[in-house]
């Protein structure tokens, strides 16, 4: 029993657990919204193409989630231009700009290469995660929970029909940028914990399994965030035993997750799909 | 508090969009309160620019579009427009239930955080009683048959309290008791001054409900009053090539009793010439009853 609470016991590891649970659980929150609003490539596309801004900002000496947030939403912008002016689909034009802002990225930090690791920037590094970037994280996370918890239903209307926002003379506009920037920032916030790469399932998983357990946009939510925090912690604890890397270990634990649901989801699973195929072929 | 009754004038509007693409030019017409009208034209004809001109989405180029004499934005935010989209456009897998549909409605009514208060459970409910969806209010929207699906966005609409009522293609995809039902509800509405719109392909229905109607090719070809404007000549010019026509007369039809009938079709349902004007609502829901009768002894 008390070799459980070995990992406990280390202030670096208490502060990985506590420090992921809370990104998970923004990241969960967020990613019904992606996953509703058919958003999941653009969650990938903005966690790479903030990697010029952590260059930028390391080489400069501002905070870097400043620059890794203005990077984002300049490719958002770039990707919104393109599509305006231009008949090149949006999954190419996604494809397109996020690739060129990483390969900035590669060849800022490749240029100046004692500033940034970029082995941090793709893998995370949340057992080493220092005081400022705890502070951006929880800064990050209480912005992104108090507009979500606020304006939860205004933003759902604005996925589900946004037509319809319009014509109660909400402003989608407004909406569509606030819901960019929250995944802007929350991409930023979740790069500590898992990296780059591994950003985009922290911000779709959640939210893609908690589709597949329920039909109430509430109760998705609630879903989404518990299954992003009890992931993130779980993943984070565990990989002081198996010595893996913790972003490698909570993605893991998302997916065996997903997994369970797609097969075994009530109404919605594989398995329940099959036994409603049988019955309605039984005579 | 009486409802408003309002007007709609959409005055030399033409609407190009950034590639260039002129969707409308120069239209016009007018609707005063208490009509019902539908907006008829082939696929690409500007129908959703108009639309969106008169939601507010897309700013004119050239001209105005003015409800009850005010500028569209200014009547966006008293929630008086209201919108039924056409089923492609709806996302029926989102995890959302009749009641929430319905709710979504009322949301420019509500506090800054959307939390229903009791009149909007109570006007919910009464929309939702009223197309006699309320014993569906659990129902995840996609498990809902199509005339289902459409008759929970027609009490978004009611529970809204629009005025000016935009229906998009509302009868595709919906069997003949939900057509006749979703009419008499327009017209109910209609009854209380609010201006229906309804843009539509289905030809031979156009004469059964609307007062009015807008033909539209890129422009307003002609607007006006349905026994006038909804002529062979007129539909002719609208749809040019489109329309498909036949002709019936002795040689076509067997025990014919001399007179020719034409067949004005674009696929969904014709609308028939034959007795100096169209054929009557009552004779066609005869024939349809007729043909249900038949297939059932078919089967």
């Amino acid at each position: 029993m008390t070799e459980l609470l070995i990992p406990l016991h280390y202030d670096y590891m208490l502060r990985a657990i506590w420090v992921s649970a809370l990104i998970g659980g923004v990241c969960g929150f967020l990613s019904s919204f992606v996953t509703l609003k058919g958003w999941s490539l653009m969650g990938d596309a903005l966690s790479h193409a903030v990697v010029p801004g952590v260059s930028i900002a390391y080489i400069l000496g501002l905070p870097f989630a400043l620059g890794a947030f203005v990077a984002g939403l300049l490719a958002a912008a770039a990707m919104a231009f393109i599509r305006a002016k231009s008949r090149i689909r949006e999954d190419a034009t996604i494809g397109i700009v996020f690739t060129a802002w990483f390969a900035l990225g590669l060849l800022l930090i490749s240029l100046f290469p004692a500033r940034v690791d970029l082995k941090v920037i793709i893998l995370g590094n949340i057992l080493g995660i220092s005081d400022p970037d705890i502070t951006q994280v929880i800064s990050i996370s209480a912005v992104t929970l108090l507009v979500l918890g606020l304006k939860w239903k205004d933003l759902m209307l604005f996925c589900f029909d946004p037509n319809q926002a319009r014509t109660l003379g909400l402003r989608a506009g407004m909406l569509h940028v606030i819901l960019l920037s929250l995944l802007a920032a929350t991409a930023i916030a979740a790069l500590q914990a898992v990296g780059a790469c591994l950003v985009v399932a922290m911000l779709v998983t959640p939210g893609a399994t908690a589709y597949l357990l329920t039909d109430r946009f509430g109760k998705m939510l609630w879903l989404s965030s518990a299954m992003g925090a009890g992931t993130s912690l779980a993943g984070a604890y565990a990989s002081y035993y198996f010595n893996g890397a913790t972003g490698g270990c909570i993605v893991t634990l998302q997916t065996l997750l997903f997994l369970t649901a797609f097969i075994f989801a009530p109404k919605h699973g594989m398995l329940a799909a099959k036994r409603r195929l049988r019955l309605q072929s039984a005579p | 508090m009486t409802a408003p009754s309002p007007s709609l004038d959409v005055e030399g509007v033409s609407v190009a969009y950034p590639n260039g693409h002129l969707a409308l030019h120069d239209a016009t017409f007018h609707l005063g309160s208490g009509t019902i009208c539908a907006l008829v034209g082939v696929n690409g004809s500007g129908k959703s620019t108009l639309f969106k001109s008169i939601m507010g989405f897309v700013n004119p180029t050239s001209g105005s579009v003015r409800i009850s004499g005010l500028p569209v934005r200014a009547v966006l935010k008293q929630h008086l427009v209201a919108y039924v989209p056409q089923a492609e456009e709806v996302d029926w897998q989102f995890p959302v239930s009749v009641w929430d549909v319905a709710m979504m409605g009322r949301y420019g009514a509500m506090n800054f955080l959307r939390i229903p208060r009791a009149v909007d459970k109570a006007k919910v409910e009464e929309s939702l009683k009223r197309v006699s969806m309320w014993e569906f209010r659990d129902r995840q929207i996609g498990e809902l048959s199509g005339g289902q699906k459409k008759r929970v966005f027609l009490a978004r609409a009611l529970a809204q309290g629009g005025r000016v009522i935009l229906l998009d293609e509302p009868f595709t995809g919906v069997d003949v008791k939900t057509e006749e039902a979703i009419i008499a509800l327009l017209r109910e509405l209609r009854d209380t001054g609010a201006i229906i719109l309804v843009s539509t392909h289905n030809l031979g229905s156009v004469p059964e409900f609307c007062d009015q109607v807008v033909l539209i090719n890129r422009t307003v070809l002609a607007y006006g009053p349905t026994a006038e404007i909804f002529t062979e000549a007129n539909l002719t010019a609208t749809f040019g090539g489109v329309l498909r026509q036949f002709q019936f007369d002795q040689s076509t039809i067997q025990d014919h009793d001399g007179r020719t009938i034409r067949v004005l079709t674009d696929d969904e349902r014709p609308l028939v010439f034959g007795k100096g004007g169209h054929l009557e609502y009552k004779d066609r829901r005869e024939h349809a009853e007729l043909l249900e009768q038949r297939s059932v002894t078919d089967d």
